[in-house]
């Protein structure tokens, strides 16, 4: 194990006072901020005063709750994997269980809260991108719910791989737009999300289901998915008596597990570890872990991160067999939390991921989601080198229906 | 005085209009575009937007978008278009030179880089689209320092404490943007724009220059009217794309030839 030492003498300055990020413009250090074209200015501006008049307000939070208890279905189970633990051999491995909220992820805690702060904006309109659907499937889902129309932006390239969760979403009267430009994935569906929202500003809420894009939405995210974390906490203090040695968590753009640290930052003692796409393997480039492969500093979607990108700035095709990490840039606060040494970043590829997701619907009866088995794979190779009464607890972000058709295809299996 | 700021002046002692087309760099093709440039300049153009390719480029339309991807094919990157900047002006050194892009192809050269490698080719003003000024004022501080104009968007959203804001960093001219969108979008409302145009007139004497929406030289004539510049894009983009190799440079002095003639009158 790394020597937690160590590591809190080189952050001494940053433990002394609680844990307070973002800066009034969003800025994580030198990482976050608001980069984007001047048409977009005042929308994020309009947002962030909203936001801050409801964060804090105890009849929208009220509302929130209510539907996260009702409707969501939390608080979600904290559940030892016991037999899986023995079997892997160290450390004792819990799950946090987001995969059993209503619409099977944790992206519906984020959609809620932000279709609620839509509603009370008076915005009829709600607009999404999405990659593996989860996030478009979440924001349909509430949509329907609240009555808004919803307009959710999909890479053709994912709407092909992802078929079910496209008609998830029709079912939910969504219309599913493919974009075709760019690389026909994620971040493409972002930008044409943006664009959408520029040009229907004033009737339309851009609902990111991610801890990325400009201010207000890195900070509004976390904090909605701050839920998974504050749960945790009081759920392992009941279980076991005290908090786990680790925190395990996959990140793509990174909000399941922003959601599942936030609350830990200022909590001694536990490692926060962060696990990327390292795809086909990090020496083949084909990956999508651009904090393990260190890559440059750069702008996109709204922010300053960490990017994958080439000599000339423009962005590079990732690869997992993940759609939901499938993200070139990651949220600025991870960045943050990189540098200031609070947090670890690793990267585990598409065959780990696999082996962890058929090893645990084996001993566990989870079939767990692609994304989350990158969380577990690790989780997995940490445990071996821990003590049997050592605790590493794996946020288990979203269920793994939606990915069947990718793993029986990997197996040569048609359905 | 800046070369930017010369041509205003002159425009203005003419009581003319200045008409700027965008391109998008190495589109059709890298071979192409120092041609192009000259072009435009024979056929009426009084200052040229230069695009810099860019893979995510999240405020253009589909048009501009295209065109990044065309370019990109053949690999053009920033350094790529500052060399255009310099072979052009070993022929031309009248024509000011507006680079319009993205930022994070500027911070991947390195701002510092960026801005004497700028300076070296001949580059007369930046338009960084997604660095609102709070964003960078080093990078506007290094661009004044070395003598380029740091060119900004305002927008129909833009409130007036914003255009305040923005209309003591910009330097130049000012870029109003015509529409609720991205570039090439919808028609614009010109009495709306005329309106807004009027109001930032009020608090700059900098030149304020029209775009995102300009179609058709009617359209051109129209904000002539109240404009000190017309920025055309989307619709000089849509003619290089729909151009063969034989009649590229046909189409683009005929196009140029509508507009100025309609903006002219």
């Amino acid at each position: 194990m790394q020597d937690v030492n160590n590591q809190s003498l080189s952050n001494q300055d940053q433990q002394k006072k609680p844990y307070d990020m973002p800066d009034a413009r969003g800025h994580f250090g030198q990482f976050g901020g608001i980069f984007v074209a001047e048409t977009l200015v005042e929308a994020l501006e309009e947002l962030r005063v909203m936001y801050e008049k409801y964060r804090h307000d105890p009849q929208f939070l009220a509302e929130y709750a209510y539907d996260l208890k009702h409707f969501v279905g939390r608080p979600s189970p904290i559940y030892h994997a016991e037999r899986w633990s023995n079997k892997v051999g160290g450390a004792q491995i819990y799950l946090k269980r987001e995969d059993l909220n209503h619409t099977g992820a944790h992206k519906i805690n984020n959609t809620i809260g932000q279709a609620l702060l839509a509603k009370r904006m008076g915005k009829p309109r709600v607009i999404a991108e999405t990659g593996a659907g989860q996030h478009g499937v979440a924001t349909a889902t509430i949509a329907a719910r609240l009555g808004l129309e919803c307009v959710v932006y999909m890479g053709s390239e994912d709407v092909k791989r992802q078929a079910p969760n496209v008609f998830r979403m029709k079912l939910l009267g969504a219309t599913v737009v493919p974009v075709e430009s760019g690389s026909k994935t994620l971040k493409d569906a972002l930008n044409e999300a943006m664009r959408d929202w520029v040009t229907n500003i004033s009737n339309t809420f851009y609902i990111i289901g991610t801890v990325a894009g400009p201010h207000p939405y890195p900070m509004m995210v976390r904090d909605f998915q701050a839920v998974i974390g504050i749960e945790s906490k009081q759920q392992m203090q009941e279980m076991i008596g005290r908090q786990p040695d680790a925190v395990v968590a996959c990140v793509g753009g990174g909000s399941n597990a922003m959601g599942i640290f936030y609350p830990y930052i200022d909590v001694p003692n536990v490692r926060l570890v962060g696990v990327e796409a390292a795809g086909h393997g990090m020496e083949t480039g084909m990956h999508a872990a651009p904090l393990t492969a260190n890559s440059p500093i750069g702008v996109l979607h709204g922010n300053r991160t960490y990017l994958m990108q080439d000599a000339d700035g423009n962005i590079t095709e990732t690869h997992s067999i993940s759609a939901g990490l499938d993200y070139p840039g990651v949220g600025p606060e991870h960045a943050w939390l990189k540098d200031i040494k609070r947090a670890e970043y690793v990267a585990v590829t598409d065959d780990e991921a696999m082996a962890a997701f058929h090893s645990l619907c084996r001993t566990e009866g989870i079939i767990p989601a692609l994304e989350s088995s990158h969380a577990l794979a690790y989780a997995e190779k940490m445990a071996k080198t821990m003590l049997k009464d050592e605790v590493i607890l794996v946020n288990l972000s979203g269920r793994g229906d939606k990915d069947i058709n990718t793993v029986a295809k990997l197996a040569n299996i048609t359905l | 005085m800046s070369r930017i700021q010369s041509v205003f002046s002159a425009l203005k002692a003419n009581h003319k209009k200045a008409l700027i087309p965008y391109i998008t760099a190495g589109d059709p093709h890298p071979n192409h575009t120092v041609a192009i440039l000259h072009t435009l300049v024979k056929n009426g153009a009084d200052m040229i937007e230069l695009g810099i390719p860019f893979s995510d480029p999240m405020a253009d339309g589909p048009v501009i978008q295209r065109a990044s991807e065309r370019a990109l094919v053949h690999k053009v990157g920033l350094s790529k278009v500052l060399q255009m900047v310099k072979e052009f002006r070993q022929t031309d050194t009248q024509t000011p030179i507006i680079l319009m892009g993205y930022a994070n192809p500027i911070e991947a050269m390195g701002a510092d880089k960026f801005t004497q490698a700028a300076k070296d080719a001949g580059v007369d003003g930046v338009l960084t689209v997604d660095y609102p000024p709070e964003e960078c004022k080093e990078f506007i501080a290094s661009l004044r320092a070395a003598g380029m104009d740091s060119i900004f968007l305002l927008s129909p959203t833009s409130d007036v404490a914003r255009v305040d804001l923005i209309v003591n960093q910009a330097s130049g001219f000012l870029y109003y943007v015509s529409l609720k969108g991205v570039t090439g979008a919808a028609n614009m409302d010109v009495a709306q724009v005329k309106a807004r145009v009027a109001e930032i007139r009020s608090k700059t004497n900098l030149p304020i220059g029209v775009g995102f929406g300009v179609k058709d030289a009617a359209t051109a004539k129209l904000v002539a009217e109240f404009a000190d510049a017309i920025v055309v894009g989307s619709r000089m983009v849509v003619t290089i794309e729909n151009s063969t190799e034989e009649n590229l440079m046909h189409n683009i002095s005929q196009l140029m030839q509508e507009l100025r003639l309609a903006i002219d009158a």
